[in-house]
């Protein structure tokens, strides 16, 4: 089996400090060097552009365009001015139990951040970096309770957020079941495997064309079961602001799934037979194998996928686009679907601000998992 | 007959008879999950206007008639439909290609040689960039404002940088080019429309070609290196040893032993290329304009033509579906993603 010839090899030193051959420094150029120009032209080139972009006003005028400089306004505009309701969302009358819940999370938080400091030997950096992480996450949850519970209605940000959060955990979890059942040895797997990956070939916007096509209550294939729920009343889920999250949530998870499955059936495989062998040995049943001999091996490898589809779904934007269209209102508007739409306002400025809020947002939940989930399991497991 | 007498009965990977049933079912509850839309989406290909707008019918020839109206449509008469298959195609096999060749060279000499790059060095140049774009946003000439960053840079890297020790890793090199992921492509979309405007590219296969490199590299390092690093080393040594240089190591030695990876990689970021439809709304219009924005344009003013729809996404999906069903073995095999290791 070459997986597990590869993952005994793993031990050899990945660099040598010896150099082994002729021209090397020549050679390490011309290796990475290519790569490193395309990306700063066709990234960071773009993404200072934006920068510049998002801090004015950009306007085509005759023979050309115009920007005027204005500071943070864009932002202003999104959390106080014109653009809150739709960016935020409005506060709900949270009820008392949100309330103790968002306390004790936060608390929990802080305690947790006061311990790692006191822990840590750079003190000042260390504080400094925790209180950052504290004072978002707070930020972030408050919006989330107060706009989701008595009442509120939730803004491009919380929805985002709702995508990413529920998508990807049922994606995991569905994932992860499909590939410890593929991975036994059944007849007929490969055929399974080939099939269960069809979701993902097919572009998103179709895909998404597909579910609205499916999920159509009135001429889908669905109908009569919605006629006999309903009646005649003709409903149709895109009208209801949480069936119509649900609905995008539904079709991400339908065409991701796959990407979870195919990575994480090739972990499985790749696992040393002795340990599993070994607890079978024992008497262990099929559950507590999994729960104390597979899934703890596997811990490195999903957060890495949760960090990478996280990344993926923070930009959902053909989904909402085709399905919905955002609605009903701004119900399931993400933050990438708000940027296409103003920008194709020509509100650039404003996309802009938008992109930029999405990229610190997705980079901070990405910080998170990399340094408080990734790190402390490769300490623990790997 | 106790418990261990059966286990060696079928063995140590082997499955009870009801476990294996449990696992069929489930295989299969899936499988009609991911087949059910697509079966939906080839039947609805062979229906008539009139059939989708008369409510749900399910079985050809049972219920319907199969009419390939549709498919006559957009094969023979949209004359839209080779220009764009092809555009897909080339598109997408090229872009991929490129990107598996850049992301091998990058990923083997990020997995086998040390880069320390001074921090310092590396802010001096994003600074350099920084100066040249705001240069042109005070309305210099592009020309200028290039040589205006360069002597930012070459400035600041003889005085201040140097004083500064810190130095970067191969994992900060990875992580900063995989991060590159992050990027929402609606971020970059105006300025890349403009470069391309500035270069003559738009609505060019070479303008997407060159962009969807740019967005697959990230990704097809992220898969690559791991792969690499997976690669016994002493291979290598052999061929350095008979005098064979680093890139000819690389061809004849490395490449071979990398194909399963290789192979996978390419599966991934050809799926990328071949669906991607903001930047190529954004950056193409009549004559590179891809599958995927066909699709989009069946949803016309006299609403969405499922039918045709149906066509467009069959004829763009089975080629990629028939090569991941003929290269499944290498994908299993290919993606090691840092295996157990992460």
């Amino acid at each position: 089996m070459a997986a597990a010839e590869d993952t005994t090899t793993r031990e050899v030193p990945r660099r040598q400090s010896v150099e082994l051959f002729a021209h090397e420094a020549l050679s390490k150029r011309l290796l990475l060097s290519p790569t490193v120009l395309l990306v700063v032209l066709l990234s960071i080139v773009p993404l200072i552009f934006s920068g510049y972009l998002a801090l004015s006003r950009f306007r085509f005028v005759k023979g050309g365009f115009e920007i005027k400089f204005l500071g943070l306004d864009n932002f202003e505009k999104l959390i106080v001015g014109s653009q809150q309701r739709r960016f935020i969302g409005d506060l709900g009358q949270t009820p008392w139990w949100a309330w103790a819940g968002l306390a004790a999370f936060v608390a929990v938080q802080a305690l947790l951040a006061v311990r790692a400091v006191r822990a840590s030997r750079r003190r000042i950096l260390a504080g400094a970096t925790r209180f950052v992480v504290l004072a978002v996450t707070t930020v972030l949850a408050l919006l989330v309770v107060r706009t989701l519970t008595g009442g509120g209605i939730p803004g491009t940000l919380v929805v985002t957020l709702v995508f990413v959060a529920l998508g990807v955990a049922l994606q995991y979890v569905l994932g992860l079941g499909l590939a410890m059942v593929a991975s036994q040895q059944l007849r007929g797997r490969r055929l399974f495997r080939t099939v269960f990956l069809i979701p993902m070939i097919i572009t998103p916007v179709g895909a998404a064309f597909l579910f609205r096509m499916v999920t159509d209550t009135g001429k889908g294939p669905l109908a009569p079961v919605w006629d006999l729920i309903f009646g005649d009343s003709a409903y149709t889920w895109i009208d209801d602001p949480w069936p119509a999250r649900i609905a995008i949530v539904l079709a991400d998870t339908w065409q991701w799934t796959p990407f979870m499955f195919i990575i994480l059936l090739a972990a499985v495989e790749s696992l040393p037979p002795g340990l599993n062998e070994a607890a079978k040995v024992d008497g262990a049943r099929a559950w507590s194998l999994f729960w104390y001999v597979t899934f703890p091996q596997l811990v490195p490898v999903s957060l890495t996928l949760v960090l990478i589809r996280s990344i993926e779904a923070f930009k959902i934007v053909d989904l909402p686009q085709v399905l919905t269209g955002g609605g009903p209102g701004t119900a399931t508007e993400s933050l990438s679907l708000h940027a296409l739409l103003e920008w194709r306002t020509v509100n650039l400025g404003g996309s802009a601000a938008l992109s930029y809020v999405l990229l610190f947002v997705t980079t901070f939940v990405a910080l998170l998992i990399v340094n408080y989930g990734r790190r402390r399991a490769v300490a623990r497991y790997g | 007959m106790n418990a261990r007498a059966r286990s060696r009965e079928r063995g140590p990977l082997g499955l009870s008879p009801r476990a294996r049933a449990g696992a069929y079912a489930v295989l299969v509850a899936w499988a009609v999950v991911v087949l059910f839309p697509v079966y939906w989406m080839a039947t609805t290909s062979f229906k008539t206007p009139l059939d989708v707008n008369a409510g749900p019918v399910y079985v050809p020839g049972v219920d319907y008639e199969a009419s390939t109206e549709a498919w006559d449509y957009i094969v023979n008469e949209e004359p839209q439909t080779a220009r764009a298959f092809l555009n897909t195609v080339i598109v997408g096999v090229v872009s991929s290609l490129l990107t598996l060749l850049l992301a091998a060279a990058a990923s083997y000499g990020l997995s086998r040689l040390e880069y320390r790059p001074r921090l310092a060095s590396v802010a001096a140049f994003i600074g350099g960039i920084a100066v040249a774009v705001a240069a042109a946003f005070a309305g210099l000439a592009w020309q200028l404002g290039i040589l205006l960053g360069l002597a930012f840079f070459a400035a600041s890297v003889a005085t201040w940088s140097r004083r500064f020790e810190a130095r970067l890793s191969n994992d900060d090199i990875a992580f900063w080019l995989i991060s590159q992921r992050i990027l929402p492509p609606i971020a970059i979309v105006l300025p890349l429309y403009v470069f391309f405007q500035q270069l003559g590219l738009l609505d060019t296969r070479q303008a997407l070609i060159i962009t969807y490199v740019g967005a697959n590299l990230p990704i097809a390092i992220w898969l690559l290196r791991d792969f690499f690093a997976g690669i016994p080393v002493h291979l290598e040594e052999a061929a350095a040893v008979d005098g064979a240089s680093r890139l000819q190591t690389l061809r004849y030695v490395v490449l071979p032993a990398a194909v399963p990876g290789l192979v996978a990689t390419f599966l991934f970021i050809l799926v990328f290329a071949w669906n991607e439809f903001i930047i190529a709304s954004v950056l193409t219009a009549a004559d590179a304009q891809t599958m995927p924005m066909l699709v989009v344009a069946q949803n016309a003013t006299r609403g969405p033509q499922w039918w045709n729809m149906s066509v467009l996404i069959l004829i763009m999906s089975v080629p990629v579906v028939l090569m991941a069903g003929v290269l499944e073995r290498f994908i299993a095999r290919g993606l090691l993603v840092g295996a157990v290791k992460g």
